[in-house]
């Protein structure tokens, strides 16, 4: 029997708001434990909420980019439910009436296809605490600093059907929100996290089976992960003759496993009803055409104008837009060298090699671009060969000094390439000299012997010499002298 | 000085220099210790308090800095937080609540230079229309101490009619200024929806709550009202409107005047219509004719809508207030149950310790409302009779200028009466809760006697005409003098 | 139309929605009470609402929006003083797993 897995994605999208989305509360991560709760965020008596207008125009933001129907006359609700990290007893969200509805985005996955993915709706809430347990004997702590955060949630239709293609929506979105500067899409600090809905069906089956909810995955990897052992989890148990449970889990990562939320009652009744301290958002035409004008260049925008005007495959072009830092330093090094190819192969390969290892993002890279463009300039115009200029990379990201000048940089230590035809030429008579059979072997014919007498005489040069020029002068030399 | 004198009165003592805020100050606190054991009509008195702000206040009078209200004694009713003193809103779960912050009302009382003598005693919650669901125990109506001083503003209704303090704040969801200030002989102003701002002011409806006085006359609420109101950014359902003509009737002596308009009131017809009580319907006979004499015209006009307010008020009352009330969990303020098992445990008994079994009752039925099959059958349909009751009003206010209409069927009811019957306590407000549930501005003012205790008439006019609702209100205590008759008790301490 | 008649399984529930703990002794009284409020709440299920709008705010007033400025500074102390049950900074609860 083959099974069909059917994916639908939520991800909350924390908003790049100065203050939280109902009171004038600061939104910066990392603060001492509740130094950033007021009276709103604290549920004091008596407080009110006042709705942030950057986080509206967020959501507007979001909404035009994906094509999506804007809610005109949006409204809030209340979710009522118990929970400590939540202070007045319920959260403020928009059940009935969200400001963003019916989309869509084009995903394109790692083998170059492309799938369309639905979005439902994005609607405003607001952000929960924390809890945290450590240091604290049969307590749990709860810091409010996160509660009143500005959250966009995104739900997607079930139009995905493995980890692989959600976590190419996931990335997308991951994309776009940073393009749109509507989220700092800081995973690590819980800025993008997704709740997945998974479910199995039989091939050919057009009703969807029962599903489960993974919660709070708040990253690429984990999302992978957790889908992979969810869809296997469910298909053994189908096999055995057994049923799926309607569940919401939570991702082990330490164990690769997922398990049932221990806290979450079952159907839980929220008693959803317009928040009477809020009114309905009124939406005008005006607002949506000055959003309009002020939104940049979407990541799709930004693939097909590396593909068309840099010249770059589709691939490649995908890859570099996925993060604008990422596209900005890639643009800044073609800035510096002018060569596009050459500083595409560098930022996916090395750079990003690097980046991994010392686990930063781009904008904190040890290579500034201006350098990395320097060098890639002096391999182009032969002044380093390939292997010298991995050398100064290695060195520079070391250094991590922007101050560093590249020129300089290879002056100082001699690295320059032997450009000199002379100091070549002697090199490559003494090579000739010193290996008379593999000459022989040349002349007879065995012209695969020339990589041994190329890499000699780069020895001798201690890979300063161009090896195509030294192959030129060996092959000339070879051939004209007795 | 005659504690029942008015605020323009006591304002031409402290501008004279004849009285001194502090020697105010220490007359009303004086009167608070001797009587208030019987009525008890405050919660918690902040004496200390009090004479410091009267001292600033004859600093400022002094310096010829003061305004209308500087060094006049005032009290909240104690549902508006007030810096740095307890806010309990007569429960249990505020016992040992210390507000953080001051209301805006409380704020701009303040910044006008009044003295807040204390906080009044309420229904929990404002949940009640007798203030016998108070956690401090029952006022007491100072006509007669058997009788209630109505809910929920009981205590700010009661603390004025007897001379405690000469103004009180109140708030009114349903009918809880107006009803307590007819059962107390007091005038008591609930302004339009989003006049007065709510923060600071302990939720019980959201989209019923709003903030007034009770004072002796109109002329008291007027000024109070005139620095009370007004836009606050802190409320997002405050309204954006221009206090002018509030502001207009406290500036001369003129400002009450009516200009040459002919005035029509309107009389509903529902209203009327199932009274049994002959006496006040006499009482409104003899208030028809007084104002007629005034050359006021009267139609007879319909609110058929009228009979389903009641219920239509309970749904949606209810439902807001049950989620208003889940903040009080116990975990950051409030009453937290000893040693909890658990999570659940340390919720359900800091909850069910902290609230009465009105509040409960209410929590249940907006819980229930609110449910998943029963909320479009409820809250919804409620919402939608709710404009219908709206659309009443509009279509009258096309014909007429204000509705006049008794404030209640009866005079205060004796302590324990109702209390054991919560459907026949909730048609108390049957006259009061339409005005509300339009957000139209209402008004009690004293009217008449019977069987020794006063009786209210309740004036509502369209929105934000506040001033329209106070001149005709002044027209009529011009021409009678049920405002200036005070309780026996303590008239002379 | 939903059903009229509050069961005590019914008021249990809730109750726990609620989390509010009825006494077994009162759960008959707080039953009896509620069916009564929900048959006067019954009254208003007659009239005729059809094309009518739910009414959320007596002014049909729109939202006002606030610039997004941080206005609030830190009174952690203040907030904090206000239960006995905070350590580190954290309020604290009986331990919660998930």
């Amino acid at each position: 029997m083959t099974w069909e897995t059917v994916i639908g994605l939520e991800i909350h999208v924390q908003l790049a708001t100065n203050s939280k989305i109902f009171s004038g509360a600061s939104t910066r991560f990392g603060a001492q434990p509740n130094t950033q709760a007021c009276a709103v965020d604290l549920a004091m008596p008596g407080v009110l909420p006042v709705l942030n207008k950057q986080a509206i125009s967020h959501a507007l933001t979001f909404g035009l980019a994906i094509n999506a129907e804007i809610g005109l006359h949006s409204t809030f609700d209340r979710k009522n439910y118990f929970y400590p990290d939540l202070p007045k007893g319920y959260q403020i969200t928009q059940f009935q009436h969200p400001i963003v509805g019916r989309g869509s985005v084009e995903v394109i996955l790692e083998d170059g296809s492309h799938i369309n993915v639905g979005i439902t709706r994005a609607h405003l809430e607001e952000d929960a605490g924390k809890s945290v347990h450590e240091n604290m004997p049969g307590l749990t702590g709860i810091d409010l600093n996160r509660a009143g955060t500005p959250l966009l949630e995104i739900v997607s239709e079930p139009d995905m059907h493995s980890a692989q293609q959600a976590v190419a929506y996931f990335k997308k979105m991951h994309a776009l929100v940073k393009y749109l500067r509507i989220c700092d899409g800081n995973l690590n600090e819980g800025s993008m996290r997704c709740d997945a809905n998974v479910s199995i069906r039989k091939s050919g089956d057009t009703t969807l089976g029962v599903r489960t909810e993974i919660k709070n995955l708040n990253s690429f990897r984990f999302l992978e992960k957790a889908i992979n052992y969810e869809i296997e989890r469910q298909i053994e148990l189908l096999e055995s003759g057994q049923k799926i449970q309607q569940a919401t889990l939570l991702y082990d990562a330490d164990r690769n496993e997922t398990r049932p939320m221990r806290s979450k009652e079952t159907s839980e009744d929220y008693r959803y009803f317009p928040d009477p301290d809020l009114l309905p958002i009124l939406i005008t035409q005006a607002d949506i055409d000055v959003l309009k004008k002020l939104t940049p260049e979407l990541p799709d925008q930004r693939r097909l104008r590396f593909q068309e005007t840099l010249a770059l495959s589709e691939y490649d072009a995908n890859w570099l837009t996925a993060d604008p830092d990422i596209a900005d330093y890639y643009e800044a090094t073609v800035e510096q060298c002018n060569n596009t190819k050459l500083s595409a192969n560098w930022v996916m390969g090395e750079l990003s090699a690097v980046l991994n290892r010392q686990e930063l993002p781009i904008t904190s890279a040890p290579i500034t671009a201006k350098q990395l463009g320097q060098i890639i300039s002096k391999i182009a115009d032969d002044t380093i060969s390939g292997k010298i200029a991995k050398q100064i990379f290695d060195d520079i990201t070391r250094q991590a000094d922007p101050s560093v000048d590249v020129n300089e940089f290879i002056k100082q230590n001699g690295l320059t390439q032997m450009n000199d035809e002379s100091q070549i030429n002697d090199i490559v008579d003494q090579t000739i000299l010193a290996n008379p059979d593999q000459v022989q072997q040349f002349r007879d014919g065995k012209h695969k012997v020339m990589g041994y007498l190329v890499g000699q005489v780069m020895k001798q040069s201690q890979g300063k010499a161009n090896p195509k020029q030294v192959s030129e002068m060996l092959t000339a030399k070879l051939k004209t002298q007795p | 000085m005659n504690p029942y004198a008015s605020l323009q009165m006591l304002r031409n003592e402290l501008d004279s220099r004849a009285l001194s805020s502090v020697e105010l100050t220490q007359m009303y606190l004086t009167r608070i210790n001797k009587l208030d054991a019987e009525f008890n009509c405050f919660i918690t008195l902040a004496e200390e308090k009090a004479m410091f702000q009267a001292e600033q206040a004859d600093a400022q009078i002094a310096a010829g800095q003061g305004g209308a209200l500087t060094g006049i004694p005032m009290a909240h009713k104690d549902i508006f937080l007030t810096q740095g003193i307890r806010t309990s809103c007569a429960s249990r779960m505020l016992d040992k609540f210390i507000a953080p912050y001051d209301s805006t009302v409380a704020k701009k009382l303040n910044h006008a230079g009044m003295v807040c003598l204390g906080k009044t005693n309420m229904d929990e919650f404002a949940m009640g229309s007798s203030n016998e669901n108070s956690y401090y125990g029952s006022t007491k109506n100072p006509w007669n101490t058997e009788h209630v001083p109505g809910g929920s503003s009981g205590g700010s209704a009661a603390a004025v009619a007897a001379a405690l303090v000469p103004v009180t704040t109140g708030t009114d969801t349903g009918g809880s200024i107006r009803q307590p200030a007819a059962f107390c002989g007091v005038s008591g102003i609930k302004p339009t929806y989003g006049r007065v701002s709510r923060y600071g002011m302990i939720a019980f409806a959201s989209s019923l709550d709003q903030g007034g006085v009770l004072a002796h006359s109109t002329a008291d609420m007027a000024l109070m009202l005139s620095a009370m109101g007004g836009f606050d950014a802190q409320d997002s359902t405050s309204a954006d409107q221009s206090m002018e003509d509030i502001l207009a009737l406290t500036r001369d002596s003129e400002g009450f005047a009516l200009s040459g308009k002919k005035i029509t009131i309107g009389l509903p017809k529902e209203y009327l219509q199932n009274l049994t009580n002959a006496e006040l319907e006499a009482v409104y006979q003899n208030v028809q004719s007084v104002f007629s004499g005034q050359g006021i015209e009267f139609r007879d006009v319909s609110l058929p809508h009228t009979h389903v307010a009641v219920p239509t008020y309970y749904v949606l009352a209810s439902a807001e207030a049950s989620t208003n009330l889940s903040r009080y969990d116990g975990v950051r303020y409030g009453h937290r149950c000893e040693s909890p098992k658990n999570l659940e445990d340390l919720y359900v008994r800091s909850r069910s310790e902290g609230f009465g079994e009105e509040v409960k009752r209410r929590i249940l039925t907006g819980t229930y409302t609110l449910s998943v099959g029963y909320y479009d059958a409820y809250y919804v349909q409620a919402q939608k009779v709710r404009r219908l009751i709206a659309n009443d009003f509009t279509k009258v206010f096309s014909e007429v200028d204000l509705l006049m209409t008794p404030t209640t069927p009866s005079p205060a009811f004796k302590i324990g009466q109702l209390s054991k019957d919560p459907v026949e306590m909730y048609h108390q407000d049957v006259f009061t809760i339409p005005a509300s549930l339009a957000g139209l501005p209402s008004m009690s003012i004293p009217c008449g006697m019977q069987e020794g205790l006063p009786l209210g008439l309740q004036l509502i006019a369209p929105h934000f005409k506040e001033a329209l609702l106070l001149k005709i209100g002044n027209l009529f205590q011009q021409h009678t003098d049920w405002h200036t008759q005070y309780p026996e008790t303590g008239q002379n301490l | 139309m939903p059903k009229m008649i509050i069961e005590l399984e019914d008021l249990k529930n809730l109750a726990r929605l609620a989390k509010i703990h009825l006494e077994p002794d009162a759960e008959e009284n707080s039953k009896t009470d509620l069916n009564r409020i929900m048959q006067m709440i019954a009254e208003m299920q007659s009239v005729d609402t059809s094309d009518i709008q739910p009414m959320a705010n007596p002014l049909d007033a729109v939202q006002r929006l606030r610039l997004d400025k941080v206005t609030e500074s830190d009174h952690r102390e203040e907030f904090l003083s206000l239960t006995d049950h905070a350590q580190h900074g954290f309020y604290t609860v009986p331990r919660v797993i998930e």
